[in-house]
């Protein structure tokens, strides 16, 4: 098996042409959006957190290299019903695991695209979160 | 029947760079990333090992055999890129780390008298290298920047200079070829155009002078900046021409040793020129290898590199142009570079799936983040030649690029 077999499996090309949960939510609880200028790979990730923060719908919009909308994809199906205590602690070593490819150096921004968009997207929930408790 | 005579002799040529020998993913190497850098034949490798193995030694003050012959090589090199390029005198040439120093030194000592809303020009197609040192210090000194704008062809607009450049302009700094397009622009109409209105005119070179024969008096510029790494030098050497005059009234860019004549607690005398602007012990190594490497492309000559460019590329182009989806940015005419995109593909991926082919190109924005906003893309995937490669590599490189299509089915 050459690299290009290795590296461009077809789940990850299925998912890199048909993205699950593709698209956005009106009210979401937290939209947050990350965007790697080097490559020009974009994502935005819109979140429905429960009283109990938990993720009720997730839903992703964006454009790039395969490898990062695959990873975005991916993500999005292991994340519904889950805790957001449970997602802080995901690792690169989750999503590596999760995409089931080599990745080399260079490509790494790619494939952890989709985890920084989302803990970055937990931080500022949480953020907002504890600003409106000390403000009742 | 006329028999076509090649250009040049690629495949003696070949014999010279050894790591065209090399095997990348069990594939031969097709080496397509000549902008970036260009590999370096047997002569410039030997040339810096020879110097490492029999006379490595400061320059300009140590008094000893080993010292002189350093010192006389890396002078003789300063010589060897004044000719190169028709300088008129070693004098006019500062050896520096790169183009983008090189730059950064122009820009540093040039913008230093200017006045608040002085304005200096540069254009849409620059490398970040001739963009930000000027924006930078623009921003510091109160200096308005104006862009030339690029046609949709990716030219450079001939309205657009001409309105552009005008009385209130101190310089105007442009790329003498695109690094991202291809382009090749008219640097001598330019310059006619900066000096009528008394402006000073400095040119990135860096992927004009590893491809073309440069004249930099002919060209009627003041100040030329190329680097050594991407003509088949070491990387860590490059190259900021001045005219004479105007470099002995510039202030050093780099203070220290060897760029003095003399010095006391309070003051300091520079050093004549180029040295002056050489602080500090040189790349020396590099700039001894610079000189083979000029050897080598002169043993070649560079009309023929330039014509045996154009013809890969108009190749590459042409072969480009019968794939579907593919889409090519940049003129017709063109350097040796040509930029594109697969439809639904991300030039990352088609480089990764064109390096399991053993094929290296580029992908990204190529230090033009503001060009490719222009172009619309994200991003593109850069083929770029250079005199050792070959019709069939970029029958290898198109070949590959089907299996791109494949792979994605698009």
């Amino acid at each position: 098996m050459d690299s290009t077999e290795l590296i461009y499996q077809e789940n990850i090309l299925d998912h890199y042409k048909n993205p699950r949960n593709f698209g956005k939510i009106e009210n979401a609880s937290v939209n947050h959006h990350e965007y790697n200028p080097l490559c020009g790979d974009k994502i935005d990730m819109f979140l429905i957190i429960d009283k109990n923060n938990k993720i009720v719908d997730v839903k992703f919009h964006g454009s790039g290299c395969a490898i990062s909308q695959a990873s975005a994809s991916m993500l999005t199906e292991q994340i519904k019903g889950k805790n957001i205590k449970e997602l802080k602690k995901l690792t690169k070593e989750n999503i590596l695991e999760l995409l089931g490819i080599p990745i080399s150096p260079v490509r790494l921004k790619c494939a952890l695209l989709s985890l920084d968009t989302l803990k970055n997207s937990i931080l500022i929930f949480e953020k907002y979160a504890s600003n409106n408790k000390s403000a009742q | 029947m006329l028999q076509h005579k090649p250009l040049l002799n690629v495949e003696q040529i070949r014999k010279d760079f050894p790591i065209l020998q090399r095997r990348v993913h069990g594939k031969p190497l097709v080496y397509l990333d000549n902008a970036a850098t260009s590999q370096k034949p047997k002569q410039v490798i030997d040339a810096i090992n020879f110097y490492y193995k029999n006379y490595n030694a400061n320059v300009h003050r140590s008094i000893h055999l080993l010292g002189e012959e350093a010192t006389a090589k890396l002078e003789e090199a300063h010589q060897k890129i004044a000719d190169f390029i028709n300088a008129g005198s070693y004098q006019s040439i500062v050896l520096t780390k790169n183009a983008t120093e090189s730059l950064n030194l122009a820009a540093y000592s040039l913008t230093l008298n200017l006045k608040k809303g002085d304005e200096i020009v540069l254009s849409q197609m620059e490398h970040h290298s001739n963009l930000v040192p000027w924006q930078q210090l623009a921003k510091q000194r109160g200096l308005v920047l104006k862009f030339i704008k690029i046609n949709k062809n990716g030219a450079l607009d001939e309205e657009s200079i001409k309105s552009t450049i005008r009385k209130k302009t101190e310089i105007v700094s442009v790329t003498h070829v695109s690094n991202v397009l291809g382009t090749i622009n008219d640097i001598k109409k330019i310059s006619k155009i900066t000096h009528e209105n008394d402006a000073l005119m400095a040119v990135d070179g860096a992927q004009a002078a590893p491809h073309m024969p440069v004249d930099v008096q002919s060209l009627d510029v003041d100040f030329y900046a190329f680097s050594g790494h991407k003509m088949l030098g070491p990387t860590g050497i490059g190259v900021l021409y001045g005219k004479k005059e105007l470099l002995e009234g510039m202030r050093p860019f780099l203070y220290g040793g060897d760029m003095i004549r003399e010095v006391t607690f309070d003051n300091t005398e520079f050093n004549e020129l180029p040295w002056k602007f050489e602080a500090g012990t040189p790349n020396i190594a590099g700039g001894i290898g610079f000189g083979a490497a000029i050897d080598y492309l002169n043993s070649i000559g560079m009309k023929n590199i330039y014509k045996r460019g154009k013809e890969l590329a108009d190749y590459a182009v042409e072969r480009l142009k019968e794939i579907k989806g593919v889409t090519i940015y940049g003129p017709k005419e063109r350097g040796a570079v040509v930029s594109f995109n697969i439809d639904k593909v991300h030039p990352h991926d088609v480089s990764q799936i064109l390096d399991s082919e053993g094929v290296a190109i580029r992908a990204g924005h190529h230090c033009c983040m503001p060009l490719m906003g222009i172009l619309g893309v994200p991003a593109t995937a850069r083929a770029s030649f250079y005199l050792y490669n070959t019709e069939k590599e970029i029958d290898i490189f198109i070949k590959a690029i089907h299996k791109v299509k494949t792979v994605f089915g698009v």
